[in-house]
């Protein structure tokens, strides 16, 4: 059976996942900045942390957490804005 | 550029979200009207792809790294309404589990690169189009603007709020913000010119649905 073009659309995004632990880890531009003006200091930490800096919990192997956190929130953010793309068009229908 | 808990008072904090609750609101209203059977994968998977590639950051320059903000693809894709939904949705997955940008900046977050990044890289991607033809070159030289100016307009946003937040001055932080995105810019105008390129060529009815 041929695969739909979202299922293929899916299985890329899936594969860049598995691909994040090759991303750079230099800071981005807004840290950069901050650094630059002397302001990174300021950064207050989240009061709760789930699967913080994208890399999955409990898990020594920064690789595999990094991978294991990427899959997990491409599936989490599909069904999520999926989830909230349905609500907001079945409204209509009353 | 998401931004973390700690650089925005509240007055800023409290503008941002009512600016960007408004934004969001308006974008469902519109999503409730247009949205159509085509449009509910395609959000899903963009907002996917987003949330991956927002991973994988690449090196600038000094030691600096960008990554891609993904609203000027998801506004050409889907139309700019139908845009901040999909980018406000992956800002709040982001906040909410990755603790990437802050749950008080999530506000400022939706609104610099949801809001602001969607109808910013739409306009800038319109007017590539005006300019340089409704064809292939154009729409790829459109993309690269509009991925460009996405950022671009995104970056002075942020500055803006953290100079009013008082926690640097606007003489420093606008100029480093934006010139740091333009680097970056160029990476997310080349990224969106090539996904859009790659849809064009295998999938090119997805362009013709109506614009959110």
């Amino acid at each position: 059976m041929r695969m739909k073009w979202w299922q293929v659309a899916l299985g890329v995004s899936l594969l860049l996942a598995i691909l994040s632990p090759l991303a750079s880890s230099a800071p981005d531009g807004l840290e950069r900045v901050a650094e630059d003006g002397g302001f990174a200091g300021l950064t207050r930490g989240a009061p709760i942390r789930i699967i913080a800096d994208y890399l999955f919990p409990g898990i020594e192997n920064q690789v595999v957490a990094a991978i294991l956190a990427g899959v997990t929130g491409v599936i989490i953010v599909f069904a999520l804005t999926l989830g909230l793309a349905w609500v907001v068009k079945s409204r209509k229908a009353r | 550029m998401h931004i973390p808990d700690g650089f925005l008072n509240i007055a800023t904090i409290g503008a941002t979200y009512a600016a960007s609750a408004g934004g969001v609101g308006y974008a469902v209203r519109q999503a409730n009207r247009k949205l159509g059977e085509k449009h509910i994968p395609l959000m899903g998977v963009m907002a996917a792809f987003i949330f991956a590639a927002q991973m994988l950051n690449f090196p600038i320059v000094g030691g600096t790294s960008g990554h891609l903000v993904g609203a000027a693809l998801a506004s050409i894709l889907l139309g700019p309404w139908a845009s901040v939904l999909v980018m406000t949705s992956v800002l709040l997955a982001q906040s909410l589990i990755f603790q990437d940008g802050g749950l008080l900046a999530l506000g400022a977050n939706v609104l610099n690169m949801a809001v602001i990044g969607s109808f910013g890289g739409y306009s800038f991607y319109r007017l590539g189009v005006a300019i340089f033809g409704d064809n292939r070159r154009g729409m790829a030289i459109g993309c690269f603007v509009g991925g460009w100016g996405s950022v671009v307009l995104a970056s002075i946003a942020c500055a803006v709020e953290l100079a009013v937040s008082g926690v640097s001055p606007l003489t420093f932080v606008l100029p480093a913000m934006a010139g740091i995105h333009a680097l970056i810019g160029i990476g997310e105008g080349l990224i969106t010119a090539a996904a859009v390129g790659l849809v064009l060529a295998t999938r090119a009815d997805l362009l013709q649905l109506q614009k959110i």
